[in-house]
């Protein structure tokens, strides 16, 4: 059978989104350097404590303690490169049409759990998708305003005084540090969630992102669907 | 959506799945994200199989090794930067982000206060650094410094400080650590202090920084004028209702929601107006904190 190259990825989004991988990773390493200076969040349930960020071991297996000044240098150091490279991002994604793949429709809400039932194998068929399928659509979003969440909870925490307001609506200095803390863990459980989806859809996916394109079958000159489906005898 | 339409859909991939052939994979269904959203698609011209694959192998090639590259490169070139390189990048980093936060400063943007039943107690201690002896506070006096016409360090008693307009507030006090505290502090606003005893008129004929150490100079800050004339930075005398104890920075310290903990001094005996850049403790390079460390 004929087959087709398909442009799947535009050059400036791989670019993108391969140069933000170190980043956060710098923002994220950086953030647990300053973080272990006071490290007061727990996972708890009726007052008992289930996790404490982060256990001894993890500190000490990654060298962490006593680091706290280098973790600022390199917190306000890859800031500007973070920030600066989500919003040309966003900034592409909207000029370039490619914010359609991205967003959700309010239908993507009511069939995103579908998409996660077939991924786990329970139910076969497929929702109708784009380039991104429903679940996609939703994580990749969710992903950008986390990122948003992250620069402006830092903001709050970073000129809590020039931006008092900012603060204030975060509901305070302490919980604008909470959110700018939690909003780091959902990046890792983002993170892995991400790989194991990537490791499951397998090399064409992610040789996609590298290269911009996939190959599929060629396209039939335009049958019409329904009348098409009609016509083959069963 | 409709039960016809769904059915439609089905029939759809059914024909896809029997014939090995892909219909259209926008059709134009209400249901359909991409034609929701008119997402288009780029297809290059059909191909045999192999010219697909070679064509593949070609952007395959070229997009691994760009990639790797650059990769490689990111991460060699970091691993062999020298720590002077990075140090001096941080230190541009914190120069940028001083300069930038100047900018947008503005003294009339005040920090938040809050009712006294929110005062954080027994008030948290932290750093005693400049604070080895007990003092004297009948002994105890306010140096200062590069005041205008004069060559001598001007010297005053806590009396002299208090005669000056009391001023309170309950600000958050926050540790570079990361942890904060509500403080009720009374003192003398800076402004007023340096407005009653620099001899200038204006605050603009200022020097640019002040310079603020302990008796026994083993701690000391420097501060850019904008954020010492700030109307919540105090030479505080009390904290939450009783006169400074000894940990605490007695007899006077300096107190602001502008800046972190480290800059808030305790137990001056020196300030000086200045139009150099003053040294400070925690920015020395065996510390490598920020120098600004603003809010």
């Amino acid at each position: 059978m004929e087959k087709q190259l398909e442009k799947k990825h535009p050059l400036a989004i791989r670019w993108l989104h391969w140069v933000n991988f170190p980043l956060l990773l710098m923002m994220v390493w950086s953030g647990i350097l300053i973080y272990w200076a006071n490290q007061v969040y727990a996972i708890r349930i009726f007052g008992s404590e289930l996790f404490k960020f982060f256990p001894p071991w993890f500190y000490d297996y990654l060298n962490i303690p006593f680091r706290l000044a280098e973790g600022l240098q390199l917190h306000f150091f890859f800031m500007w490169f973070f920030a600066g490279n989500g919003l040309i991002y966003i900034i592409y994604t909207i000029v370039s049409g490619e914010w359609r793949a991205l967003v959700p429709i309010p239908a993507s809400f009511k069939r995103a759990p579908l998409v996660a039932l077939h991924d786990a194998h329970i139910v076969k068929k497929l929702p109708p998708q784009g380039k991104y399928n429903d679940a996609q659509r939703i994580a990749y979003t969710s992903i950008i305003l986390m990122g948003a969440g992250s620069v402006i909870t830092g903001f709050a925490i970073y000129k809590p005084t020039q931006l008092s307001w900012l603060t204030a609506l975060l509901g305070g200095y302490e919980w604008a540090r909470w959110e700018h803390f939690y909003l780091m863990v959902g990046y890792v459980l983002f993170f892995v969630v991400h790989i194991f989806q990537v490791a499951m859809a397998g090399w064409a996916n992610f040789r996609s992102m590298i290269t911009g394109y996939d190959i599929v079958d060629a396209i039939e000159p335009k049958p019409e669907p329904p009348v098409a489906a009609e016509e083959v005898p069963a | 959506m409709s039960d016809n339409k769904e059915i439609l859909l089905e029939k759809v991939r059914e024909f896809e799945k029997r014939t090995g052939h892909t219909v259209d994979s926008f059709p134009e269904d209400p249901n359909n994200t991409a034609s929701v959203l008119k997402e288009p698609r780029y297809l290059s011209e059909p191909l045999s199989p192999e010219e697909a694959r070679r064509q593949m192998f070609a952007r395959s090639r070229r997009g691994f090794l760009v990639g790797g590259v650059a990769a490689l490169a990111g991460i060699f070139g970091w691993r062999w930067m020298s720590d002077e390189t990075k140090t001096a990048l941080y230190k541009r980093a914190f120069a940028l982000n001083e300069r930038v936060s100047q900018i947008f400063y503005s003294p009339k943007r005040l920090a938040a206060e809050f009712p006294e039943t929110r005062v954080t107690i027994p008030a948290r201690f932290n750093g005693a650094e400049g604070l080895d002896e007990v003092v004297d506070v009948a002994a105890w006096r306010l140096r200062v410094g590069g005041l205008a016409g004069m060559t001598e360090d001007l010297v005053l008693t806590l009396d002299d400080i208090r005669k000056l307009p009391r001023t309170e507030m309950i600000t958050e006090f926050k540790c570079i650590e990361g942890w904060s505290t509500i403080v009720h502090w009374a003192g003398v606003r800076f402004s007023d202090f340096a407005m009653h005893y620099s001899g200038k008129v204006r605050q603009d004929d200022l020097p640019a920084y002040v310079s603020l150490m302990t008796p026994d100079e083993k701690y000391f800050v420097g501060w850019d004028i904008q954020s010492i004339l700030h109307p919540q930075t105090l030479l505080a005398y009390e904290m939450n209702g009783a006169p400074l104890t000894n940990e605490h920075g007695a007899p006077l310290r300096l107190a602001s929601p502008t800046k972190y903990g480290i800059k808030q001094i305790k137990r001056i005996g020196r300030i000086e107006f200045t139009n150099e850049r003053p040294a400070d403790f925690w920015a020395q390079p065996e510390y490598g904190y920020d120098w600004y460390a603003g809010h």
